[in-house]
């Protein structure tokens, strides 16, 4: 590997770290499509920043970038307040407003000003390693390094120490503020850390891979987790597993390093999706196909109790015409029978079913256990 | 002049101009278990929610212990509606029980060892000591209702609000939740409690307000929880402004 290549996996890698930290708590408030939103509308921060001071390289383009992310999120919330308009509607209508506006911008003034619409539109990990920090003519390294590991430092910072505060608000809003701890102050300084960190990895890796950043490790992380830390931990590790594999992708196919990374980070989650053991699709698939046989079983069982013993026991419960009374297709039929005899819970005499012992007290412990969780008041 | 647990003078609170309370006066002295009763869209959820500044009133004074809400915000404790949270949130009973020391933690600082005996001591009287590190997502409704139970007892606070505690829960855990908040009341707290089971309010509870966007009646059960007072409550198609 050259020098460039090692810089630009350690930025990829940084930035994949930085944006899943934020990215935990947004998946968890149910607000990643303003990740989407956010990381569109910083350009108009940029642009503006831009023409107060005249340098595509001062820090305050990205003051006026995490500004104008606050007031998108700001602007969705005041487009909520009517009932008309819901939460997705009002991300839809805010963000394509905020960003044409910079388009437009761009592309008016690009004609005589050293801002190009591809350099800020589509930041591009290629040249990231290009753009360097140079004081006094010694070079140290990539500027991405420094800013993404100062935006790293900052949202370290951030979560460590109102954890308890994010956690809380994010739980549970009522009780937090009625506790005191403002869920408000929470939101915003939590949605600044996200417009930062959006400036930030846009500027660094280009607005798609931001989103993907953001969204698609902690959702992996999601499904294979309970405990917050850990989902935390797992994002940053899912985070930094794609950008490697993807750009390593990218080297091996000469393709684009943003879109093979997000590719990566797509596949890891649908992989995830599937096969994660307690939370993913077989799983999930397979516990409730065994609850069915369950409770098809527990059917049969209550049907030859109420029938057994009875004038039509011989109609009802016969092995011939059974089928007809429990509407079952015959090869689901012989699957329920044949389970319930291994157990031992009926038996078969004179081709009529019958139920043991045994049977009989599982199916009334279990129906009194349902009938137990039945509320009293609903 | 008596100190009241809960004061409530003139309040009046409006959602989108309409208003859902109307002209409250209730006054709710201390050490006894209260129901709020009434039907559907009377105002119960937003009474409390009100007391708590969750909502902004159009007029009207509230106090707690005769001081404002700020000066005693630590005294109060609150169980939210259990279907207002997210179960799906990744943490354990443990955790979430821990949350209710937030508030005597304050910002920034993190819970101690204390706080944590303080958390397992109430997980243990609401009988959810073999679920500690249960993930919330596996509970049942009675047992998610025992969680917020304990979370509320750790907040040691002097007065509750409990948001239809017994919403969709089973008789027996319905019992043992009014054992836990009898044995508050004996402590002299002040347990608030919307319900809206009629028939067991003689039964749970000391006090009762029967309520429909406007009071109908407040006192012990037995000497306003009369059919007539029902009744009323119900069956409100005139205006009350001319009783």
């Amino acid at each position: 590997m050259s020098i460039i290549q090692i810089e630009t996996l350690s930025i990829a890698i940084l930035v994949a770290i930085t944006c899943s930290l934020p990215g935990t708590f947004l998946v968890l408030r149910q607000m990643s499509m303003m990740a989407d939103a956010i990381s569109h509308t910083i350009l108009l921060g940029i642009i503006l920043g831009f023409f107060i001071v005249h340098d595509v390289n001062h820090p305050l383009l990205i003051i006026g970038a995490a500004l104008i992310g606050v007031v998108t999120v700001f602007i969705t919330e005041l487009l909520n307040k009517i009932d008309l308009i819901k939460e997705d509607a009002s991300i839809g209508l805010t963000f394509p407003f905020l960003f044409s506006i910079a388009i437009v911008l761009i592309s008016y003034y690009a004609r005589n000003a050293h801002i190009g619409v591809h350099a800020v539109l589509l930041g591009e990990i290629v040249f990231a390693p290009f753009n360097r920090l140079m004081i006094n003519g010694i070079d140290f390294g990539p500027k991405a390094l420094y800013i993404m590991g100062t935006i790293l430092i900052i949202n370290l910072v951030y979560i460590i120490v109102f954890y308890k505060e994010l956690k809380i608000v994010t739980f549970d809003k009522g009780l937090a503020a009625v506790l005191g701890i403002s869920p408000v102050i929470i939101h915003y300084s939590f949605m600044s850390i996200v417009s930062i960190t959006c400036v930030g990895a846009f500027d660094t890796v280009g607005s798609i891979l931001v989103i993907a950043l953001i969204i698609g490790p902690p959702a992996t992380a999601y499904l294979l987790t309970n405990n917050l830390k850990v989902m935390i931990g797992l994002s940053a590790l899912f985070g930094s597993i794609s950008a490697t594999v993807g750009y390593a992708i990218a080297l091996w196919l000469d393709s684009s390093i943003a879109g093979c990374i997000a590719a990566v980070i797509g596949f890891v989650f649908i992989v995830t999706f599937i096969l994660a053991p307690k939370k993913g699709l077989l799983s999930t698939q397979l516990q409730r196909h065994s609850k069915k046989l369950e409770f098809s079983r527990l059917a049969l069982l209550i049907h030859i109790i109420n029938h057994g013993d009875s004038k039509e026991e011989k109609e009802e419960c016969s092995l011939n015409s059974i089928h007809n009374h429990l509407h079952w297709n015959k090869s689901f039929l012989e699957r329920i029978i044949d389970s319930a005899k291994r157990d031992n819970y009926i038996f078969v005499d004179k081709d009529i079913l019958k139920i043991t012992e045994k049977g009989k007290s599982y199916a009334v412990n279990y129906h009194q256990n349902i009938l137990d969780r039945i509320s009293v008041d609903n | 002049m008596k100190e009241y647990a809960l004061e409530i003078h003139d309040l009046t609170v409006a959602y989108n101009e309409v208003p859902v309370l109307w002209d409250i006066e209730l006054e709710i002295p201390h050490g006894i278990l209260i129901a709020i009763v009434g039907p559907n869209g009377a105002g119960k959820s937003t009474l409390i929610k009100t007391a708590l500044q969750l909502v902004k009133p159009m007029s009207g004074s509230i106090s707690f212990f005769g001081k404002k809400y700020k000066q005693k915000r630590k005294k109060i404790g609150y169980v939210p509606q259990r279907g207002s949270v997210d179960w799906d949130f990744p943490t354990d009973v443990l955790d979430v029980v821990m949350m209710g020391r937030y508030g005597q933690l304050g910002w920034f600082k993190r819970p101690t060892k204390k706080d944590k005996e303080l958390a397992l001591e109430a997980i243990d009287r609401v009988g959810m000591m073999p679920f500690i590190h249960r993930q919330i997502n596996q509970l049942s409704g009675g047992q998610q209702q025992r969680v917020f139970l304990a979370r509320a007892l750790v907040q040691d606070a002097d007065i509750y609000f409990m948001d239809e505690p017994f919403q969709g829960i089973d008789a027996k855990t319905e019992k043992s939740i009014v054992k836990v908040l009898q044995n508050l009341r004996d402590r002299n707290k002040t347990v608030v409690v919307v319900h809206h089971d009629l028939t067991t309010v003689s039964e749970y509870f000391d006090w009762v307000t029967l309520l429909n966007t406007s009071i109908i009646a407040t006192g012990p059960v037995n000497e306003i929880f009369t059919e007539e007072n029902v009744f009323k409550t119900y069956n409100k198609n005139k205006s009350t402004l001319l009783r």
